[in-house]
């Protein structure tokens, strides 16, 4: 009897202990989850994730944003107006049919017509004057301006197929595209019915909540994937991600919070990769009024109105301080928007910390007792957004500008800094693009609607110089000469003290060992850049 | 019967109604979905756009007026995340979360009734004060921290069970249940575990204490000395005159299980309605808020009916009194 029981258990182990290997699995744990399996439905980093294993784009983006020849093998510049794009030939969607221009066409005619999209792709397509193919391996694409970030643009929204959704007949027009009554709404693909794409991975199953299943792509043009299945499921709480990794029901997870990072590098079996996201956390100073609601002690005046009083501001805070003992060491100290490494950051830029030289300033530009303002930040969108918040406002106090922090949730956050409700507001920002002209319009240029700026320029600063200098590199195509302007205009905005950058955050992903993962600034979680050393490879 | 009946269907439909209006009203006086659901690299035109595709750009008095006319079509809106009608996505993950508070219910109801049954008729006893301490610790733990323990010492340090998530399920008329499959079963019983025990402890008091009060009774008393046997008099003169506060604490208790075990299905990744909610909450995705909070009203309401129809079963003198 007790043979048989002994028996029974060791044929049990053994199907336990044979069980992970029988096929190349990855499952990860995600800390967001898309909201639909349509690559056009929603423009946000989750949904972005999941697109580019299955709807391949035109050109990809690496792990440091910079571009390389995904669906188009290479591309260039014809004049200040037109662009050329040579589409790689032989490379079929998951149905078998083959990809021409045709299909980009028809998707960049249904960008914009994606029915209830809450954020689409319109404003990567808007700028496309005309398209016209000469073969069907050949794109011409004509812009009203010039529109040098064409390229890195098409890199963000992945390519559906025209057959497909019955859009053969499609033609692109700028007013309105002919030869298609309708497009397809988002349930086709959560349904599976058009969710094809050319990528390396193909939909196996999609249930809303629970988990995301891929297959590999077999007949796949590029390199043959590692995985055979990789299984993606949302575990947004953050305990319990961690949790479901150290019980190895997942291989990977995304972003483990920051105070376990140690105890995760310490226990056997787990390791942690971490790099240098794009994302940088910086506070914006209102400068919209002459006497803000929430400014006390001024003399009835704007004192972040003055350059003097906003570098002081800057140079009271002790970043590694907050990098250190707040950040975990999860962060970089920052001077400007975008960190090293990035098209047109500045290494002439340098912020030091001198709580000495802002007494003076203050003293300088009037307010030798200081005057008190209110700090505002989320409390669940940044990395220890509040806890950040906090330590600034000591910094600022001890100089003699008293701070009270306000901090409430997301989604009332925005709401409330766009009132202008608070003198100072932590932000946060990581680019799509991978480049400086990113915040610098988004943040530093003055509001105006003609040229999309300052969409999230809340403190109001304004300076025609950085404008100018923006609005040159936006219509300058050579690469180095954009990128100096580029620099140039960070330089002045940061010699303004525009907006205090604060740090970059570090992005981290923790992982079972015996897997690799190439950690991206773009914070994208994608099973093709996961490695398996100890994974038993098939034919 | 049916009249009762009728006038409750009545009362329903009009508290359905005022519910979604208040609903909808404190809602929408929530932030501004702008903010949260599109990519901060959009423009003001594409924002523009959005608030257009979404319906957000109407004031509030019009968006008013064609929720109350979609709404009289049984229409709750289109989510703001998801683009799908709401009140599908929230009747997709009913299924999830009924099977699991079904089951923390039932498994409850199987421990804490004999339990407390064992407590009321022997409070002095060494078991008695065990099962009496036990409850209270259940009563007092806060249901996140089990949880979490619950993880650590079953998924991480033993590895016997899943740490979460909802595993393989087997579609029954159109509905899919965990419970039915091996791996499901593995997946529920953690959550289960975490949502029964306060629901539990909250039996055991209930049935100890009714059981002390009706042992002291002059009808067990007689029936003692008639001479039947404890069983009977236990499982039929106790137990059914203990059962009318329990079965009224029942139901209100998995309504509320229903509708806020929020926190368990956060832990376990459980994909139910309600970690919907806290997405939906999150995104202000307002027609999903909408739509969850009738379909919990529904709930309530079907369980109350429930519960009014057990007591007649239960206590023939409340059905005469209708």
């Amino acid at each position: 009897m007790k043979l048989r029981l002994c028996a029974m258990a060791c044929a049990m182990t053994g199907l336990l202990l044979t069980g992970p290997a029988r096929s190349a699995d990855l499952r990860i744990g995600t800390a967001a989850e898309p909201a639909t399996f349509d690559p056009h439905f929603r423009n946000t980093t989750p949904d972005n994730s999941l697109r580019r294993h299955v709807f391949e784009s035109l050109i990809g983006q690496d792990e440091n944003q910079k571009l390389f020849p995904l669906l188009a093998t290479q591309w260039r510049p014809i004049d200040a107006l037109t662009w050329e794009f040579k589409l790689r030939q032989g490379v079929r969607f998951h149905d078998g049919t083959a990809f021409t221009a045709q299909d980009f066409i028809y998707t960049v005619c249904r960008i914009p017509n994606v029915p209830n999209s809450p954020t689409s792709f319109a404003l990567y397509t808007r700028g496309i004057d005309a398209i016209e193919t000469p073969d069907p391996y050949t794109l011409i694409i004509r812009t009203a301006a010039p529109y040098p970030l064409l390229p890195t643009e098409l890199a963000t929204f992945g390519i559906v197929s025209a057959r497909a959704a019955g859009g053969m007949a499609v033609r692109f027009d700028r007013a309105g595209c002919n030869g298609v009554s309708s497009y397809p709404n988002s349930a086709l693909f959560d349904d599976g019915t058009l969710a094809m794409g050319t990528g390396p991975f193909k939909r196996a199953e999609y249930v809303k909540g629970d988990r995301i299943v891929l297959v590999r792509n077999p007949d796949y043009w590029g390199p043959r994937p590692a995985w055979d299945r990789v299984i993606f499921r949302p575990l947004t709480a953050d305990a319990p991600r961690v949790a479901a990794l150290l019980a190895g029901d997942v291989d990977m997870i995304e972003m483990p919070p920051v105070q376990d990072l140690e105890r995760l590098r310490a226990t056997p079996g787990i390791s942690v990769v971490q790099v240098q996201s794009n994302r940088t956390i910086f506070l914006e100073l209102d400068q919209t009024s002459d006497q803000p609601r929430s400014i006390a002690g001024a003399a009835g005046r704007n004192p972040l109105k003055d350059p003097r009083v906003r570098e002081a501001l800057a140079i009271a805070i002790n970043r590694d301080a907050i990098v250190r003992s707040i950040m975990n060491s999860s962060a970089v100290a920052a001077s400007e928007l975008m960190p090293p490494g990035f098209f047109g950051f500045n290494p002439a830029i340098h912020v030091n910390y001198d709580p000495v030289r802002s007494r003076q300033l203050l003293e300088q530009a009037g307010y030798p007792d200081g005057f008190e303002l209110v700090l505002g930040t989320p409390n669940d969108r940044y990395i220890h957004d509040q806890k950040v918040a906090q330590a600034v406002a000591q910094m600022w106090t001890r100089i003699g500008v008293k701070t009270r922090v306000d901090a409430s949730t997301n989604s009332i956050f925005f709401q409330r800094a766009h009132r202008n409700e608070f003198s100072a507001s932590l932000l946060g920002w990581g680019p799509a693009t991978g480049e400086m002209s990113s915040p610098l319009k988004a943040i530093i240029a003055t509001p105006d609607v003609t040229h999309g700026f300052g969409t999230f320029n809340y403190g109001g600063y304004s300076n025609r110089a950085v404008d100018d200098l923006l609005i040159r590199a936006l219509a300058t195509i050579d690469d180095p000469g954009r990128e100096a302007l580029l620099a140039q205009a960070m330089k002045v905005a940061m010699d303004d003290v525009a907006v205090i950058p604060l740090h970059y955050e570090l992005t981290a992903w923790a992982l079972r060992s015996g897997l690799s993962y190439k950690a991206r600034a773009d914070q994208f979680t994608l099973a093709t850049d996961v490695l398996a050393n100890d994974v038993a490879r098939g034919p | 019967m049916v009249t009762v009946l009728l006038r409750r269907v009545g009362q329903s439909v009009a508290v359905l109604l005022v519910m979604a209006i208040l609903a909808f009203l404190a809602i929408y006086a929530i932030g501004n979905p702008v903010d949260v659901l599109v990519s901060p690299e959009a423009d003001q035109m594409e924002r523009q756009a959005a608030m257009a595709r979404l319906g957000l750009d109407q004031p509030l008095a019009i968006q008013f007026l064609s929720f109350v006319g979609r709404l009289a079509h049984g229409d709750l809106g289109t989510s703001f995340v998801h683009g799908a009608p709401a009140l599908g996505l929230v009747l997709e993950r009913l299924p999830a979360t009924l099977e699991l508070a079904v089951t923390a219910m039932i498994t409850a109801l199987l421990i804490g009734l004999p339990l407390g049954l064992w407590a009321g008729l022997s409070p002095g006893g060494i078991v008695g004060r065990a099962i009496a301490a036990f409850s209270i610790l259940g009563f007092c733990l806060p249901t996140f921290w089990v949880g979490l323990v619950l993880i650590m010492t079953f998924s991480v340090h033993f590895g016997w069970l899943p740490a979460g998530g909802r595993g393989i399920t087997v579609p029954v008329a159109g509905i899919s249940l965990g419970i039915l499959s091996l791996d499901g079963l593995a997946h529920l019983l953690l959550p289960a575990a975490n949502l029964a025990l306060f629901k539990t402890s909250l039996i055991i008091r209930l049935a100890s204490a009714g059981t002390r009060n009706v042992a002291r009774q002059d009808y067990i008393r007689f029936a003692r000395a008639k001479g039947l046997s404890s069983g009977r008099i236990i499982g039929v003169h106790i137990l059914k005159n203990i059962m009318i506060p329990i079965v009224t604490v029942l139901g209100m208790e998995l309504g509320s299980v229903i509708a806020f075990s929020v926190v368990t299905e956060s832990i376990f990744a459980w994909p139910g309605m309600g970690k919907l909610l806290i997405d939906s909450i999150v995104h202000l995705d307002r027609p999903v808020v909408v739509a969850y909070l009738l379909v919990i009203v529904l709930v309530f309401m079907v369980i109350n009916l429930l519960v009014d129809l057990l007591y007649a079963a239960l206590d023939p003198r409340i059905g005469a009194n209708r």
